[in-house]
């Protein structure tokens, strides 16, 4: 479990150029959820995510994992940081290794692991990013984007991470690329029950995955709640930049032309099914 | 095509590209072709969109426009100008002018006007008129604002604004951009789509977008499907997007809007046979008796 | 961080200095510190009054330009120290085996005089001129060694863009480390050995960043039609007006005044 407590960063403190990125952030990340953290670019996101594994140190304030203050001086912060395990934007332009294979094996091998725990964990994590053998030993950058993306976050598995935070793990990807790797996390969260923190500027994909989602504005957290509760308010969350998912839009228009459809509809399916059912047409099927 | 017509800005006759793989030790290992027998024409002022999943050869393609790719067979025509002729090759980059993918890697200047300035310059224009065409650039896309700032301190949609910019200050007739939006957030990705939008409608520049955002090319006249290094599907949105399954089979999305209609017009919800493209599309063919309208429901589900 | 290094970035303010023609303001850099080097003692007081007026006139704060100087205090010390305690001549002070002798006062006094006239002329140059102008500026100005066959205008272009990219590279630079560290990797414990091999993970990665952005940029120019310096106009030609004369003037009275003081002693 991990607890942000009044956490405030200010990067270049006491110089002209000092700029507040997070501002007295009060939050509780419980094991096993699946948790999409939203915001406008520059709203504290990526400070916030730092955090979260001790790369940053806080201007004030504190973060506690497993009830420990991960700043105390006797805490090892080598060992949050297979914890808690943070996937950066872009993580394929990190692996550096001749091949797939020992990149995987950096982050373990680093743990002070020996060689079959290491090898296990290696194994394992490129498994569960649906890298198949033939790559193993090939150079990583022989790989195509979306592969190479999964060697990288396959990289950060294998430190066997309690929490895993994915930083925009889609940017850039095309839809089947995008769709395997957040179907791939899914399957994992579901699988074993790890905590997932997933920050995303696509709605959809957002909308699609998580149990909780918080909003982050200006530093600050916005609005922290389920994610029906969350896209009710698009308006807001327009107003920020951000947007909701295409189909809270289609369910809003409709309900405005006087159609009871459930405005909580996310998916195609659900969307469908409550039209038909406004209609009185529920068990005409195609 | 038939004679008195306008020359296609665009042209290419059986295009194939071919690259050789090769190993770590440097023997052949194999030939990819990654354009494939295409052929396709762009009139002048058209809004054509490229889509495609990563590796289906739309970038190759997008760089034989600008003659930065040279065809293995086939041949491609820029204003009726063959990009393998050498004497044509300056001609052809400034009237067919790209902007690439990554906000960053595309701007040379430490200004951003004289970043926009550096075509002309590279072109040899006269100082005078060097200010003029950077003046005019900033302002279609809005930028004049920033002109004296550090690209460093701009956002991505600001960037690729700038990087338009450049390109425009060379006069070109057409512009490439090669998946501008792909690492920018959602009011960046708006922030260019109305960019090149603009330059389309008001300027009548012809706009070859490639994208993998489906949302992005509801707004061009034409949608070429790439797949394997060959045009898989041309044709208007509407049409393209009428074809649900072969879309999904392609990975790419399709609108929740247009897969709703769909799945309602399947089961005999929606009578009309016309693909939707937005909300109001989808309230229109619905045909909801309710007559309330409310302000809001313009609001359609894209930029 | 390299980022809290104040010493000679461009600050933007509109002042004369500020708008004289970059080659007058790198000539002159060059003639005071030459200056320094030929005059002595009252040369410097007249080195000083020369560059307090130009920063003056330059509305750069002049404690802006002192807190840059916080970043070489350090080597400042170092030299003035080596100086003071190792050269030999007539003891002035001793104590345990150290002794400082007055030649040894009389060369670290100079020494400081000197660094921090040098450093100061030459950031204020950096700090009234953007670094586009300066490499224009230097291009321009080392034309004529084109006739012995250096790439005069390929220099200024790859100058001006190692200006643009290295920002970027700094962040990266960043960015990769903070990600390496979140895999476990230690950049600070261990040997020297240790140490270097620790840092394996950081540059090939960012090698391998700057090419693929070396690469992108190639691509981009070319597409913009880049071949070179030939044919090539320029959106801001230097061009010398009557205000760059006179400063040209001013500086060589400057220098004739500074060799002047500085026999007048000896």
């Amino acid at each position: 479990m991990l607890i942000v407590d009044h956490l405030t960063h200010i990067y270049e403190k006491n110089t002209a150029m000092a700029q507040t990125a997070i501002h007295d952030i009060n939050l509780v990340i419980p094991e096993g959820q699946f948790i999409g953290l939203i915001g406008h670019t520059g709203s504290g996101k990526s400070t916030l995510i730092q955090h979260l594994n001790g790369l940053l140190k806080p201007t004030s304030g504190s973060v506690f994992f497993h009830g420990a203050d991960i700043h105390d001086d006797d805490f090892d912060r080598k060992q949050l940081r297979s914890k808690v395990g943070l996937v950066f934007q872009y993580p394929e332009h990190q692996l550096f290794e001749v091949d797939v294979w020992s990149d995987v094996c950096f982050g373990p091998r680093n743990l002070g692991l020996d060689k079959l725990n290491v090898e296990l964990r290696a194994y394992h994590a490129l498994k569960q990013v649906g890298i198949s053998d033939e790559h193993f030993y090939q150079s990583p950058f022989d790989l195509s984007g979306g592969e190479k993306r999964r060697v990288a976050i396959a990289g950060v598995l294998a430190m066997a991470p309690e929490v895993l935070i994915l930083d925009e793990p889609t940017a850039g990807l095309d839809p089947g690329g995008r769709d395997e790797i957040l179907g791939q996390i899914a399957a994992l969260q579901a699988e074993t029950g790890i905590t997932v923190v997933l920050v995303s500027h696509s709605m959809d994909d957002i909308a699609k995955h998580v149990e909780r989602i918080i909003v982050m504005r200006g530093g600050k957290i916005a609005d922290d709640d389920v994610p029906t509760a969350i896209f009710m308010k698009f308006a807001e969350l327009e107003e920020m930049g951000l947007g909701a998912p295409q189909m809270t839009y289609i369910m809003d228009a409709l309900r405005l032309r006087g159609l009871a459809v459930d405005p909580a509809a996310l998916t195609v399916t659900a969307a469908y099914n409550s039209i038909m059912k406004a209609l009185g047409m529920e068990n005409h099927h195609a | 095509m038939a004679m008195g017509c306008v020359v296609d800005i665009i042209k290419t006759k059986d295009l194939v590209y071919e690259y050789i793989r090769r190993d770590e030790e440097g023997n052949v290992e194999g030939i990819t072709r990654a354009v494939d027998e295409v052929d396709v024409a762009v009139r002048p002022g058209e809004f054509i969109a490229i889509v495609g999943h990563n590796g289906s050869g739309k970038s190759t393609l997008a760089k034989h426009i600008n003659a930065i790719c040279y065809p293995t067979e086939g041949s491609v025509f820029v204003d009726g100008k063959d990009t393998a002729d050498e004497k044509h090759l300056w001609e052809i980059r400034r009237m067919a002018g790209m902007v690439f993918q990554n906000p960053d890697n595309q701007i040379i200047g430490q200004v951003v006007e004289e970043d926009v300035g550096f075509g002309p310059e590279n072109m040899g224009i006269p100082t005078a008129q060097i200010w003029e065409r950077v003046d005019e650039s900033l302002s279609a896309v809005g930028m004049t604002a920033h002109r004296k700032k550090s690209p460093n301190r701009l956002s991505g949609g600001q960037k690729q604004r700038v990087s338009i910019a450049g390109v425009l200050a060379m006069r070109p007739k057409c512009i490439i951009l090669d998946e501008p939006t792909a690492m920018l957030d959602p009011s960046g990705r708006k922030e260019v789509i109305r960019a090149v939008r603009a330059l389309n409608d008001v300027e009548k520049i012809t706009i070859v977008l490639i994208t993998h955002y489906m949302d992005e090319a509801i707004f061009a006249d034409r949608i070429f499907v790439m797949d394997k290094g060959r045009i898989a599907m041309t044709g208007t949105p509407r049409q393209i997007f009428h074809r649900v399954e072969e879309l999904k089979q392609l990975r790419l999305d399709v609108p929740y809007v247009t897969l709703l209609a769909h799945k309602l017009r399947k089961s005999g919800v929606i009578k009309s046979d016309t693909t939707v493209l937005s909300i109001e599309e989808l309230l229109d063919s619905l045909d909801i008796a309710l007559p309330v309208k409310h302000e809001s429901v313009g609001k359609s589900v894209n930029c | 961080m390299l980022r809290n290094i104040t010493l000679g970035q461009y600050y933007p303010v509109d002042s004369i200095i500020h708008r004289l023609d970059p080659r007058v303001k790198l000539v002159a850099t060059l003639l005071f510190i030459i200056s320094l080097f030929v005059g002595r003692y009252t040369g410097y007081i007249v080195a000083t009054l020369f560059l307090l007026t130009v920063i003056k006139l330059s509305k750069v704060p002049l404690r802006f330009i002192v807190r840059g100087m916080k970043a070489i205090v350090f080597i400042m010390l170092f030299a003035v120290v080596f100086n003071l305690f190792l050269t030999p001549g007539e003891v002035a002070v001793s104590f345990w085996v150290l002794s400082i002798t007055w030649e040894g006062i009389r060369l670290a006094a100079m020494l400081a005089i000197r660094l921090i006239l040098l450093l100061m002329g030459s950031s204020v140059m950096t700090l009234t001129t953007t670094p586009g102008n300066l490499t224009d500026g230097l291009e321009k100005l080392m034309r004529p060694l084109r006739v012995i066959r250096i790439p005069v205008h390929e220099v200024a272009m790859m100058m001006s863009i190692a200006l643009r990219f290295i920002p970027i590279l700094m962040e990266e630079t960043d960015k990769i480390m903070k990600a390496q560290i979140a895999r476990g990797a230690d950049f600070e414990s261990g040997n020297l050995i240790k140490k270097a091999k620790s840092l394996v993970p950081l540059l090939v990665p960012l090698f391998i960043s700057a090419f693929r952005r070396a690469n992108d940029l190639a691509m981009a120019m070319e597409a913009r039609c880049y071949q070179g310096g030939e044919h090539r106009t320029k959106m801001k030609p230097l061009i010398y007006r009557w205000q760059d004369g006179v400063a040209y003037l001013l500086v060589l009275a400057y220098f004739a005044a500074c060799i002047v003081a500085g026999r007048l002693l000896f």
